[in-house]
């Protein structure tokens, strides 16, 4: 095809030709001449135009390979080290306001909950770090507040399918143990199935392994540091964490195994079983051994998402018997809707008690509701509304905001 | 749970453990044998070369400027971290190899494009630690047909993974490139 411009230069020419300034006293075919004459001579510009132009072509391909090369050989004036860094993060601002019942406190607080950073480094393709050192509750003081390292370990890919990793790391339990940025997830506070039956978040130190299987299977496996439980918490779940700091004994290990399907899009089927040792780390003559069943499905259809989950702690042991806590349980159910891209609404329904095994009505019960609002993938406004109905008559109703974010 | 165990019976199990420390040892040993960098499930020139049933085309270059550096721009939320890409193309379909990162990593995809759908779309190397699951042929499956509307969004809902929000999200961005990409080419005219 040609280009506009030479059938703009032809036409000139033939007008320019034709006109009657210097050639009025030419014959036709003089005229006719001297137009083949100059169409000959932009004919050969035309040609001339060409070759610049392949040649501008190859200078400017020769030139983006140039350029290619520098980029990606020249020093970045990074150190080697950073140019494998990354850095992520997230954090969380709530502002709760809840009204007590039945001998239960009033809220009304402000807290910057979480502040979060994660490092990471490529030692190689196939070794890496992963680390999130967390400030929660803004400073440490009189007891509230912390800084806690969540993750600190060393990954390593054997292969496409199989990984291994040693270090501080999370325990492959739930939905939310191991996703749980604030954009990820409805409702201001993370449910409190998993926080009070599966004490999210939840690290140990130790060994684990990753199998991805195929066919959506994929097998974690975990030997870790276990729980240090005590009667004084009437051996609570949550209270049983030792996180690793000073002094964490480590008589005891844990074990954890989870199956996770995500066969079909949209979907995810886990389960996960972990034995518990010593769920005392042998402090407690009263106490043995400890089981946690949990199991959960995420579906995902269009706009609508409804997550499920269960579990169950079996404490062996006279002692947590003594107090209900050998068995302790709580499962919740969570539909929701996206409205758009921005706007998505939620309902939960909570029922948990780590006091099941005895028949003393423990039952702890939280109904809420709530809207997000994305203003970026990455940044969330919540707000939500929770009502409880807990056998012990201790409730605390009323409302929640929050903003978040991740990068 | 027994508190107090005899002396031979923690002896038995001592070495019970060792053997099978020993066992598990040997076994990671043979692994590391297969062992090899990132999570290659295609080489990007055996992608092409499969889009093309073996033949593939000389590349062609498309240069992101002007408009086009724009419209890529408000895809990824980002400039793409080159000039200029290179792709295949021949009568009516269109074949790229693109990056995106989904949490810290970039993922590398194939796609092609034909008649401006998506015809066949594969997760060639996941450097990321989570969100692997986008790899499976049944998640993929979503985007085979999918066209860009006006807004320069998907035609259609993909259905997301749990826990892997970011790849799924990075695999969106490039899926919708590739259709606004091949727009940009001679063969995006059937």
């Amino acid at each position: 095809m040609k280009h506009p411009f030479i059938h703009t230069v032809l036409a000139a020419a033939v007008l320019s030709t034709l006109s009657f300034g210097a050639h009025a006293d030419m014959s036709v075919e003089e005229r006719l001449t001297a137009m083949e004459a100059r169409l000959n001579a932009v004919e050969a510009e035309n040609l001339a135009l060409k070759d610049k132009l392949k040649s501008a072509n190859q200078k400017i391909d020769a030139t983006g390979d140039q350029v290619e090369k520098i980029a990606s050989a020249a020093p970045s004036g990074k150190a080697a080290w950073a140019e494998n860094t990354r850095i992520g993060g997230y954090g969380e601002l709530h502002y709760t306001n809840l009204n007590g019942e039945g001998g239960a406190s009033d809220t009304n607080e402000i807290d910057f909950h979480r502040f979060v950073l994660f490092f990471g480094h490529d030692f190689s393709p196939r070794t890496r770090l992963f680390s999130e050192l967390e400030v929660e509750h803004t400073i440490v003081e009189g007891g509230k507040g912390a800084v806690e390292l969540e993750q600190a370990y060393i990954e390593h890919d054997i292969n496409d399918t199989l990984s291994i990793r040693g270090g501080l790391f999370l325990i492959p339990v739930g939905i939310m143990n191991e996703t749980h940025e604030p954009p990820t997830f409805y409702g201001v506070e993370r449910n409190p199935v998993e926080t009070a039956i599966i004490p999210g978040t939840w690290w140990e130190g130790g060994a684990g392994i990753t199998a991805r299987l195929g066919n959506g299977f994929t097998l974690d496996g975990a030997l870790t540091s276990g729980f240090k439980g005590d009667i004084a918490d009437n051996y609570a779940i949550r209270d049983a964490r030792q996180e690793l700091a000073d002094g964490s004994l480590a008589k005891n290990a844990a074990y954890t195994g989870r199956l996770k399907w995500t066969g079909v899009p949209g979907l995810e089927v886990a389960a996960t079983l972990q034995y518990q040792s010593d769920f005392t780390q042998g402090t407690d003559p009263n106490a043995g051994s400890a089981w946690l069943g949990e199991t959960h499905a995420v579906l995902n259809r269009g706009p609508f998402t409804v997550k499920a989950l269960y579990a169950q702690w079996n404490l062996n042991g006279a002692g947590p018997a003594s107090v209900g806590a050998n068995k302790q349980n709580g499962w919740y159910i969570e539909p929701s809707y996206k409205l758009s891209e921005q706007w998505g609404v939620f309902a939960r329904y909570n029922l948990w008690d780590n006091q099941a095994g005895d028949n003393i009505s423990s039952k702890m019960k939280q109904i809420g509701a709530g809207v997000n609002w994305w203003l970026h993938p990455d940044v969330v406004v919540k707000a939500d509304y929770q009502q409880q109905d807990n056998d012990n008559g201790e409730n605390q109703n009323g409302f929640n905001l929050g903003i978040g974010y991740q990068f | 749970m027994a508190k107090t165990r005899t002396a031979s019976t923690l002896a038995s199990v001592t070495s019970s453990r060792m053997k099978n420390l020993r066992a598990v040892v040997f076994g990671l040993a043979m692994w590391m044998g297969a062992a090899h960098a990132d999570r290659v499930y295609q080489q990007p020139d055996a992608f092409v070369a499969e889009a093309f049933g073996g033949h593939a085309p000389a590349p062609a270059v498309l240069w992101l400027t002007g408009d086009i550096k724009t419209e890529v721009r408000a895809i990824l939320d980002h400039d793409y971290p080159a000039m200029r890409l290179r792709y295949w193309g021949e009568a009516g379909h269109s074949v790229w190899v693109l990056d995106e990162i989904g949490k810290e990593a970039p993922i590398t995809v194939g796609i092609e494009v034909e008649n401006n759908r998506i015809a066949h779309m594969r997760v060639l190397v996941f450097r990321e630690s989570r969100g692997w699951e986008v790899e499976s042929a049944a998640f993929i499956q979503q985007y085979l047909g999918a066209a860009l509307n006006p807004n320069h969004q998907l035609d259609r809902h993909i259905d997301g993974i749990s826990g892997a929000t970011l790849s799924v999200r990075a695999l969106t961005k490039l899926s919708r490139l590739a259709l606004l990409l091949h727009r940009q080419t001679p063969y995006s005219k059937p």
